[in-house]
């Protein structure tokens, strides 16, 4: 199965990056977007054929290595 | 006595430590590859700065699974005294061994210049030799300086003193235009709980010389000698209580 993770800055952490992106696209006559919260995103291939086992797994790794809890947060899709 | 100097592929800064430490202090320094697991009979370690494992993932993320790491845990838990500088500071904060996290500095610029920072706590052993409200003139070099933790963290940091420096005016006032890169609290560097451990971003070790416009950076690397001359050695109890200057 393959687990997609995003990893983001949690709503509670300024993102300068994610808000200099907003001010280019609000340069770029996009007025309609109001914000940007920008990240990473990483795709994992795992040898399992079970959704919750592979969800489980993505988590685990997640939270060990793929985002700092300190100031992120992540959501996972498997398929 | 002796400094290891711990040596991650992508450290840049661990020969400006060693010749601070050996041509100017006088002092014994051996420069420990990441893989190694022995820290030789070093009395301090120094995590240096650069840019450990490429910074991939985020600063100084990867540098915690070095084998090395598994030991500068132990001799920090021991009670020895830890200066993690800059990418360093990064490091003992992706290893849990201090609280909070880094951020890319808010105006999204690398800042390389000569900043203020006020001494808040002085005993630490990387702060022993200075006065309380002490303003030093370093250097500092990142993009991700910016550190950030949880309200509740902050509060414990504020309660516990463990906020050991911030940035400042050169008149030691706390003012947001000299906060280089929008870190909380202006904190420019930590200890943790049992004090041994201290990271901060500014680099004493670029600041040892006149020749490179500040000696102001050798009180840190004297304040340790001084701990360990006052016995604050690998080995010696948590929270060991030191005299400040």
């Amino acid at each position: 199965m393959r687990a997609r993770v995003f990893v983001t800055l949690k709503p509670s952490v300024f993102d300068p990056q994610g808000r200099t992106i907003a001010d280019a696209l609000h340069s770029l006559g996009y007025g309609t977007v109001e914000d940007v919260r920008q990240g990473k995103y990483f795709e994992l291939d795992l040898k399992t054929t079970e959704a919750a086992q592979a969800k489980a797994l993505a988590a685990e790794v997640a939270d060990k290595l793929l985002a700092n809890p300190v100031i992120e947060s992540y959501r996972i899709e498997v398929d | 006595m002796k400094f290891a100097v711990i040596v991650f592929p992508g450290s840049n800064c661990d020969h400006d430590a060693y010749h601070a430490i050996t041509a100017v202090l006088g002092h014994s320094a051996e420069l420990i590859w990441h893989k190694d697991t022995d820290l030789k009979g070093a009395h301090a370690v120094i995590l240096p700065g650069g840019f450990a494992h490429g910074d991939y993932l985020r600063t100084g993320a990867m540098a915690r699974f070095s084998p090395i790491m598994r030991s500068v845990a132990a001799f920090a838990d021991a009670g020895g005294p830890v200066l993690g500088i800059c990418n360093g500071f990064q490091v003992l904060l992706e290893a849990g061994l201090l609280p909070g996290a880094m951020l890319r500095n808010r105006d999204l610029k690398f800042h390389c210049e000569h900043v203020h920072v006020r001494v808040e706590q002085t005993d630490t052993p990387s702060t022993l030799a200075c006065h309380r409200g002490q303003v030093l003139r370093l250097p500092i070099a990142h993009g991700e300086g910016n550190y950030f933790a949880d309200a509740d963290v902050i509060a414990r940091l504020e309660t516990n003193r463990q906020i050991v420096f911030r940035y400042t005016d050169a008149a030691g006032n706390v003012d947001d235009a000299a906060n280089p890169n929008g870190s909380v609290a202006a904190i420019a560097g930590i200890c943790n709980e049992a004090r041994n451990v201290v990271g901060l971003m500014p680099h004493p070790e670029r600041a040892c010389e006149l020749i490179l416009g500040s000696c102001d950076g050798l009180l840190i690397l004297q304040s340790i000698v001084q701990a360990c001359r006052q016995g604050h050695l690998a080995g010696g109890s948590k929270g060991h209580a030191l005299q400040p200057a």
